[in-house]
């Protein structure tokens, strides 16, 4: 990906990353990287392979084939060293339930080997920083699914790790608790972190990445930065205005779309670029249809997702030759 | 990270005596069975079952004397349970996933929950010997046998706990891992722990002698009563040694698997 400045480097460099279980494949050969410091986002459906690839990269599961660095170190030889440098928190809440706050983030720093003042002062940290200074003291099994989840993440925190994997951050989080969580996913990267995170829902990868692929069924079948994705669909609609319902009439059967008969409006899904707008404009001309206004609605990634997982996309890629499969991807890859 | 394979596994037995000590319920459940079986086969069956074992005296008297040592090997077994349920609700839980993204010893996560729990089974181990002394059981011998007495029961906890260890790990459910150790437990009855192995029909009598319980339990009694042990020491102590080995590295293997498989089904 050459989107870049040749300054960067990259946290995270994968290539041909493969797995299967059994005989069915999860990752039928990725690629992706992700450059320090930014928010890199595996948008794709339940299934698509997306907690598998985090898996793999945070030193869960091995490979079984492609090659994977995280921080510079090889994940299949130099796990170690990975491990030194990440922060994962999953979609399986990664605390113990039986402890209380102040003890789960305690529990870390001895495995991190903190000495005894730097542990405390740490500790009271992440509690202020994640608002659990007054559920310190009691069980995260009474903890609610956002507190655990900032527990959680605290936990990660406590080893600064440089490249922080989430797995599905909100996911069954209430709306105010995921707008908490974006927030904390903002100040980390203000300070330098890399972060790769999955989800499902498209507003968050728009809100929070820098870079998004889209996988689906093993595959990425299109990358690149939100903007770039959107303009992916040929796409978005525009609504024109008309004067009176025999105007609306005559415009409907010339273009179709959808008529709004209250306000004498139809909605026609087109290109929004200037060049379709004024090719939809000269339509209307030669067939002397009068046009009182005009807006553009641009595509929402919600039609990039639909447009690209819908069974006719899959089903086309799959048409394809197996080496036909993969330029198909790259064409449609955005640099 | 080798380095650091003492101070890890001392952190995770910090951690897993924490957990004991907050989920009371399984170590009183873990003292509790073997000390109502005690009593159970002493009061109920030990007036007619004494009477059986053929020696002076018999009754109910000569019958505690027989059963304390059986009953410390099913404390042991009986403990295996609770070992492989915690093992298991463990392993389901994301807490071990993010342990092995840590740069922290591998074996330090098995060795907290395999010395916390021989420490837990040792303390049931104590809670039987003081009620079974409450209730008459009087051995005759020596500090010295005592001792070794004590460091074979050790060593039996040891080599039952990893295979409970493994048995948990192996469980892909929390329920899975409290049903599989029943074959520990059943396996004391088919022993010399409650009547002599002769009084058994042929070939029940012949797998009795065999398993592994059977030599452990009668080392016990020699150590006790100064009852002949012959090699039934040696026999007990391999028997342990074995066991162990077989199931440490089982359960290496089996924690170095694919983890996935302990988290729910998804992508």
């Amino acid at each position: 990906m050459n989107g870049r400045s040749a300054g960067d480097t990259a946290a995270i460099e994968v290539r041909g990353l493969r797995k299967s279980y059994g005989e069915h494949v999860v990752l039928d050969g990725i690629d992706f990287e992700v450059a320090a410091g930014t928010v890199f986002a595996l948008l794709g459906p339940n299934g698509a392979g997306k907690t598998t690839t985090v898996q793999i990269l945070s030193t869960l599961i091995p490979a079984d084939g492609g090659e994977v660095r995280v921080a510079g170190h090889d994940v299949a030889n130099n796990a170690d060293d990975v491990r030194h440098a990440i922060g994962v928190t999953g979609q399986v809440s990664a605390v113990d339930g039986l402890f209380t706050g102040a003890e789960n983030l305690r529990l870390m720093a001895s495995l991190l080997h903190l000495g005894r003042a730097e542990a405390s002062a740490k500790v009271q940290g992440l509690l202020e920083q994640f608002e659990l200074v007054d559920a310190a003291d009691k069980p995260a099994s009474t903890y609610s699914g956002g507190m655990r989840r900032r527990l959680d993440l605290a936990m990660t925190l406590m080893g600064d790790p440089q490249i922080i994997f989430l797995d599905e951050p909100t996911t069954g989080l209430d709306p105010r608790s995921r707008r908490t969580m974006w927030q904390i996913v903002r100040e980390l990267v203000s300070r330098g972190v890399t972060i790769l995170l999955t989800t499902q829902y498209l507003e968050e990868a728009d809100r929070l990445a820098g870079r998004i692929a889209l996988l689906d069924e093993g595959k990425i079948i299109a990358s690149g930065t939100p903007a770039e994705l959107k303009r992916l669909v040929s796409g978005g609609s525009v609504r024109l205005q008309f004067p009176d319902e025999q105007e609306l009439d005559r415009a409907a059967r010339a273009l179709g779309g959808t008529r709004d008969e209250e306000s004498f409006a139809l909605r026609v899904s087109s290109a929004t670029d200037p060049r379709s707008l004024r090719s939809l404009l000269d339509q209307l001309d030669r067939e002397h249809i009068h046009v009182d206004g005009l807006s553009t609605e641009a595509a929402d990634l919600d039609d990039v997702f639909l447009a690209l997982t819908s069974g006719e996309a899959r089903r086309s890629r799959a048409a394809q030759s197996p080496e036909g499969a993969t330029q198909a991807n790259e064409r449609i890859t955005v640099q | 990270m080798t380095a650091y394979v003492i101070s890890d596994s001392g952190t995770m037995l910090a951690r897993s005596m924490r957990r004991m000590r907050r989920y009371p319920s399984l170590t009183l459940f873990v003292a509790g069975m073997p000390v109502v079986l005690l009593l159970l086969f002493v009061y109920v069956f030990g007036g007619a079952l004494g009477s059986g074992l053929g020696v002076p005296g018999g009754g109910r008297d000569a019958y505690v004397n027989y059963i304390v040592p059986g009953v410390l090997v099913f404390a042991v077994a009986g403990a295996a349970q609770g070992t492989a349920i915690s093992v298991a609700m463990d392993m389901t839980a994301g807490i071990v996933a993010r342990f092995r993204t840590m740069a922290i010893a591998r074996s330090a996560v098995l060795a907290g929950h395999v010395i916390g729990a021989v420490l837990q089974t040792l303390l049931a181990i104590a809670i039987v010997l003081a009620v079974a002394v409450v209730i008459g059981f009087r051995p005759t011998t020596g500090p010295g046998e005592w001792m070794a007495a004590v460091g074979l029961l050790t060593l039996t906890a040891i080599a039952i706990t990893w295979v409970a260890v493994a048995l948990g790990m192996s469980a892909n459910s929390v329920e899975t891992a409290s049903n599989s150790p029943m074959i520990l437990i059943l396996l004391p009855f088919l022993s010399s722990a409650f009547v002599p192995t002769q009084s058994m029909p042929g070939p029940l009598a012949w797998f009795a002698e065999n398993q592994p319980f059977t030599p452990i339990i009668e080392t016990l009694r020699g150590l006790f009563f100064g009852s002949p042990i012959g090699n039934d020491g040696l026999v007990a102590v391999a028997w342990c040694v074995a066991i162990t080995v077989g199931a440490v590295l089982w359960s290496l293997r089996l924690y170095d698997r694919d983890p996935s498989r302990y988290l729910t089904a998804r992508s």
